[in-house]
């Protein structure tokens, strides 16, 4: 049992003592701010901490192969994933504090806890024993020796995984496939649609100011009052969404209802202006 | 050197606090998060339990795990965007087309 892998890991126990402890603090942190924060996009934050943390204590236990499979699929593609829909989904996307089931959080967390024991006393009666020599399997061999696993021994479930996944592509094709439900409107049907509409001239720009000319400002019309079209509803409802995001309101419709807010908040500070 | 317990009671840890976070979010993305967060825990179990027996086997489980989890994200991702198209909603509560 005098191995030199032995000797150097025993030298290094230590470090590896406190990096544990560190990275445990870490995700344990991390995976509770993920249940508590509000936004979505935090949590994706928050998760790939996680998950960036597992891979480390992935390679700490001598699967550098999986260490790196994490960080690419998982904090790489899965999580580039989740942004993707987050950004398709709307950012806004905050959680509502109010309680649908009563009593909902309460037994989340007296289910949560009688969870932890349940498993904290599965795990206590297992009588986990101290890690097996290190070999060179675990260590510099380690690619080749999975790779050796997975094509003789699990070479069966490694076929059903490709199915899997051919599956899964198809799938989301599939789920995320729009149907056009009519013809593709032609260019002479986009132009006869504009002069029925009434306003073939496009939309007025946004209002330049002395002291404010972003996007955001809706444009004076010639007898005073704001142009709601001059402002896109989407930054009408994302300013109306900050504001409630921080008094701590719900979820916002989509609707005209921002603009008319923007403009009246606008007006009032223009009479203090003209002041 | 640290033994392969404390790495199975942190994933203890993480797979709690997943699941809890699965029964008390209701945006369908954050619980998904959480499921993810789950998965995650399970492959640091497997990753100790295959250090403690010396053997590759636990590390093959959990890349097949990783796998499994990056197929279900994506399939599970579509179905939101596809009932976000329709509902205009992200949130659990508001999928109820089957109630009643």
């Amino acid at each position: 049992m005098t191995h030199p892998l032995i000797l150097a890991s025993s030298a290094s126990s230590n470090t590896e003592v406190v990096t544990f402890w560190v990275l445990a603090i870490i995700a344990v942190a991390a995976a509770l701010g993920m249940i508590l924060t509000r936004r979505a996009v935090h949590c994706a934050v928050l998760l790939a901490i996680v998950m960036l943390v597992l891979a480390a204590m992935y390679a700490m236990q001598g699967a550098p192969f999986l260490a790196f499979v994490q960080v690419i699929v998982y904090t790489g593609a899965v999580l580039m994933l989740f942004l993707f829909v987050m950004m398709i989904v709307g950012i806004t996307a905050a959680d509502s504090i109010i309680e649908t089931i009563r009593g909902q959080r309460l037994w989340a967390a007296l289910a949560g806890i009688a969870m932890l024991v349940l498993l904290s006393l599965v795990v206590g009666h297992a009588a986990i024993g101290p890690a097996a020599p290190a070999t060179l399997r675990g260590s510099a061999l380690n690619v080749p020796s999975l790779a050796r696993l997975i094509f003789t021994r699990y070479v069966f479930p490694f076929e059903a995984t490709s199915a899997l996944l051919i599956t899964a592509a198809l799938g989301a094709m599939v789920l995320a496939h729009r149907e056009r439900t009519g013809p593709r409107p032609t260019q002479r049907m986009l132009a006869r649609r504009r002069i029925a509409s009434g306003r073939p001239t496009p939309l007025p720009g946004p209002g330049t100011y002395a002291r404010h000319n972003a996007v955001d400002m809706p444009a004076l019309l010639p007898d005073g009052t704001q142009s709601s079209l001059s402002v896109s509803g989407v930054l009408a409802n994302r300013a109306v969404a900050a504001r409630q995001g921080a008094i701590g309101g719900g979820a916002v419709e989509p609707g005209q209802g921002g603009v008319a807010q923007t403009a009246t908040d606008l007006a009032a500070e223009h009479e203090e202006e003209e002041r | 050197m640290i033994s392969p317990a404390n790495y199975v009671a942190l994933a203890v840890v993480l797979f709690v606090i997943g699941g809890v976070g699965v029964l008390v979010r209701r945006n369908a993305l954050v619980v998904f998060m959480c499921v993810e967060l789950m998965l995650n825990a399970v492959n640091l179990a497997f990753i100790a339990f295959a250090r403690l027996h010396g053997a590759l086997d636990g590390q093959v489980i959990a890349f097949f795990v990783m796998v499994v989890a990056a197929a279900e994200v994506v399939v599970g991702l579509a179905i939101l965007t596809s009932i976000f198209r329709t509902r205009r909603s992200a949130s659990v509560d508001d999928a109820n087309l089957l109630k009643n």
